[in-house]
Order: C-alpha cells, then sequence, then structure tokens
C-alpha cells in the first residue's frame, strides 16, 4: 500500500517535522522543540496535533440504525442526545475490544471517530449489522485537528465564537469562512481542548492562526507521552482483539441499561465477568527511580512469580518520573501493591499506581 | 586530551595517558531526542571493543551504547544518571558516559578522526 499523507504534510515539513511511517500515513513524530517541550507546552499553554489520519465515519438513517449499532457498540446510543459524544468500542462475539473509538450524535445518524490502523476493519465490521437504507461514508475530504491545552478555549473562542460553551464530550457546527466546521470538547491529553472536524480546503488557513497564536505543533511523540500520563489506552499495545473492557478496566464505558439488558457481541461474556472478576485488568505502574518499563517489560510479585505485562511506558515530562500502564493478575491489582519490572535482564521495583498520573482539568 | 576519535555507532574517545573517556556525540543525541535515562557500568567491569557498555534512552526508545575501545572501566559517571537530560546539554563535554584503562592504544587506529565522522554523518543521516 502507498504511504499516504494528510492535507497538512507540507506545513508539518514546513515546522521541522520528523516524519515516522504510522498506520499507513507518514505523520510527524517530533518536531523542532522535541517531544519534552512539546508536551510541556501543551500542559501550559495549547499545542494542535494533526489526527487526520483517523477515520471520520459518518452514518445515516432511521432508528433502526440505532439498533444495527448498539448490537456492536456497548454504548446507550438510544438515550444518546444530539451533540452528545461517548467514549465507546466495538466488540467482537468474545467480548475482544476490536477498536476504541468516540461516538457522537448528529441530527442524521452519528459520527464515529475510529482510529487509523483499524479503521478499514471496523467498517468491514460494522457493516454487517447494516441494513439497506443506512447510508455511510468515511470521509476523506475532512482533517481532524485536536487543539489541547490549557489556553485552547480562548485562542479558540476568538476564530469561531460560540466554542466556549461547548461542554466535555458534546460538539455543535459552526462557520468558519463560509465553511461548516464540526467541533467537539474532547481530546486525548488529559487537558481542556478540542477537536476540529475541517475542510482539506481550510485546514491550513486555521492552522496558520494557530501558530499565529503561538500554538505549537505536537507530534506523535507527545501525544503518546501525554495520553499516557493522562492513563488513556492505545489501540494496538493496551488493547486489542483479545482483551475485553472488563480486563482494559474500561467498565465505566459500557453503559448501565447495557450491562443490564444486554444485546451486544461478547455480553454474555463481560455479563460473567462483572460479577466474577476478570483473571487480570490494566493497572498504573510507577517505576522506582528513572528507569522505564517499556512495553513488553515482564511485570513480577515480590515473590519473583511473573504476573503480567507491561502494554505503554515511558518518561512522564509532567510526572517527571517514568509511567507504565500494563496487565497484571486481579489479586495483584491494589493500587500500591510492590511489584518488580525486568529490564534488560534485571529486576527493578515498582508500584501499582492510581490512573491517571495526571490530573485532568475537562470542562464538565 | 588526546583529539577525539569517534566511532560509527555514535561514540566519542579522549585519551589522556592509558585512560579513555567515552561519550555519545552530538550527532548521537540529535537522533535520540530528549534523554530521559542513563545507566554506566560500575568501576572494575571488562569492556571489549564495540560490546555493550552503557544504555541510553530517550523519550522514544532505548539504545545502547557501545565502548569504541577495550579495557577496564575506573568510572561511570554518575552525574548523567542523576540528569539525563544533561547529556543533551553538553554530550562531548561534561555529560561523557564512562572512563577506562584501555588495554591496546592500536585500537584506537580504526576510529575516525572529527572531519571522517562528519562526513559519515553526512552520508548516513539516519
Amino acid at each position: 500500500m502507498e504511504v499516504q499523507k494528510t492535507a497538512l504534510y507540507n506545513i508539518h515539513k514546513n515546522l521541522g517535522a520528523k516524519f515516522v511511517p504510522f498506520a499507513g500515513y507518514e505523520m510527524p513524530i517530533q518536531y523542532k522543540d522535541g517531544i519534552v517541550k512539546e508536551h510541556i507546552s501543551t500542559r501550559t499553554y495549547a499545542g494542535f496535533f494533526d489526527v487526520s489520519h483517523m477515520g471520520q465515519f459518518f452514518l445515516e438513517g432511521d432508528e433502526t440504525l440505532t439498533e444495527a449499532l448498539e448490537k456492536i457498540i456497548p454504548a446507550d446510543l438510544k438515550s444518546l442526545k444530539i451533540n452528545h459524544s461517548k467514549y465507546s468500542f466495538l466488540l467482537n462475539n468474545d467480548g475482544g475490544i476490536i477498536d476504541d473509538l468516540i461516538v457522537t450524535k448528529t441530527k442524521k445518524g452519528f459520527c464515529i471517530i475510529l482510529n487509523a490502523a483499524c479503521k478499514e476493519n471496523d467498517i468491514k465490521q460494522i457493516s454487517k449489522f447494516l441494513g439497506n437504507n443506512h447510508k455511510h461514508l468515511l470521509n476523506n475530504d475532512l482533517s481532524l485537528i485536536a487543539l489541547q491545552g490549557p489556553k485552547s478555549v480562548e485562542i479558540l473562542e476568538k476564530l469561531i465564537p460560540g466554542v466556549s460553551n461547548l461542554k466535555f464530550m458534546t460538539g455543535n457546527n459552526f462557520n468558519y469562512d463560509s465553511d461548516n466546521l464540526y467541533i467537539t470538547r474532547s481530546g486525548y491529553t488529559g487537558e481542556d481542548g478540542f477537536e476540529i472536524s475541517i475542510s482539506n480546503k481550510k485546514v491550513e488557513k486555521l492552522i496558520n492562526f494557530l501558530i499565529s497564536n503561538e500554538v505549537k505543533p505536537i507530534g506523535l511523540g507527545a501525544r503518546d507521552t501525554l495520553r499516557l500520563e493522562a492513563g488513556l489506552c492505545l489501540y494496538g499495545h493496551d488493547l486489542n482483539e483479545k482483551i475485553n473492557p472488563i480486563e482494559a478496566n474500561l467498565k465505566w464505558a459500557i453503559a448501565k441499561k447495557r450491562k443490564d439488558v444486554g444485546g451486544f457481541n461478547g455480553w454474555d461474556k463481560i455479563k460473567n465477568l462483572l460479577t466474577n472478576g476478570s483473571e487480570k485488568i490494566r493497572i498504573g505502574i510507577k517505576p522506582e527511580g528513572k528507569v522505564i518499563a517499556r512495553e513488553n517489560t515482564k511485570i513480577f510479585s515480590t515473590e519473583d512469580n511473573e504476573i503480567g505485562l507491561v502494554t505503554s511506558g515511558t518518561f512522564g515530562p509532567s510526572v517527571n518520573a517514568p509511567v507504565a500502564m500494563g496487565y497484571v493478575k486481579s489479586n495483584f491489582a491494589k493500587v500500591g501493591t510492590p511489584i518488580k519490572l525486568e529490564v534488560r535482564g534485571k529486576k527493578y521495583g515498582g508500584k501499582v499506581s492510581e490512573l491517571p498520573f495526571y490530573k485532568k482539568s475537562y470542562v464538565k | 586530551m588526546s583529539e577525539k576519535k569517534f566511532s560509527k555507532k555514535h561514540e566519542w574517545v579522549s585519551l589522556e595517558g592509558d585512560v579513555a573517556t567515552v561519550g555519545i556525540t552530538k550527532h548521537a543525541t540529535e537522533l535520540l531526542g530528549d534523554i530521559v535515562f542513563a545507566e554506566v557500568p560500575d568501576a572494575g567491569k571488562s569492556v571489549e571493543k564495540e560490546g555493550q557498555a552503557a544504555v541510553v534512552e530517550s523519550t522514544k526508545a532505548a539504545s545502547d551504547v557501545y565502548s569504541p575501545i577495550s579495557g577496564e572501566i575506573t568510572e561511570g559517571n554518575k552525574a548523567i544518571v542523576n540528569d539525563p537530560s544533561s547529556i543533551n546539554s553538553d554530550p562531548e563535554g561534561a555529560s561523557w558516559f564512562f572512563k577506562l584503562k584501555i588495554k591496546d592504544k592500536e585500537e584506537l587506529n580504526s576510529l575516525m578522526s572529527k572531519e571522517e565522522y562528519d562526513k559519515f554523518c553526512k552520508d548516513n543521516p539516519n
């Protein structure tokens, strides 16, 4: 497959981006400032992220569309109000996570934001449940820009009046340069911020405005350190088809009504796990000292029994310490439990930690 | 100290008497990005030319640091362990990795001069 580029590729290049192949796209991993500075400027001011590689999947249809989607998505889509968003998943028959996503109710149906690496398969999986009267489109004419950080609202309000009224996990249509934008108050950094869906033709103008307001470009590197400090999962690392939402410690993301009534892929399994607990569960990890426990680091009990595996690990610039997430046997999951981490053949101490590592400041 | 010599794995070495000081090059730190972890060998450890001797990690990934020359470690630089970000600021000065008593001075001849190393980096940008 040919490597794809987003509409902002040349802008990234001019901003000094270092590119890496990611999910079939040539994406900036970092810019001139480097990961730590990009991370800090997002936390203290604001940063923008080109996330146009993610799928913007639009579905239209009547109430039978909602019923169809509820077979594969365990959110309460029937009660979801227009312009409200939920974090949820696509589930397979075994309750495993095919992808994690944000679903937003629109006037005509739904918009689902899908992970870039999963989007094609996701659409196949969703399509199995759709009828002839349901229309769907993966819109590649739209870019998606995340604006994140404490100054985001002040800056974006200057350009697009009204965005400051949005509450966390809600969205709306806005006019900009005689174009229609869809903006949600959401993100993947643990900061207040927005995700802006904008036509590929207008995105450059928006970015120039952000740059003129000293908003820094942020690459995938800092996106990873930001989301990990915020305790958010990265699909393909912390989540995959063999992990279900209970193991992933994401049962909060399954609507209460759906837990009770079911009617979605993998419900039998999930219902059982909700009652009896799962064998393993996702936890936060704080290694002792400065040692970084990266993905696939083995986790041991203090008695040297292997109890799990790290799925994401890095240095957290705002925590100013290494941070990690992983899966351990459930009886070792209590916050504060001492563990050992095997890095380069040597065992280092660590502790099960609360998530997030970094406290959020969402506007509710 | 002698003039610095450079390896293809982006280490530098400088010799004073029979004790060599080893670090990673500025070019290496630029490739690595923000350095957040360093591990240096303890005194007394023997290292072989091109053998793994230390570890450096950036926000992106972990990398081994090799010794460009054989010998016995006399000192690891604890200052870079305590403040790994100092490697980004002064990689070819205060932020050396380790010192070692060298075994064979001849080994230095296979390393590159500053000019040769700069050309090597230009030809192999990654």
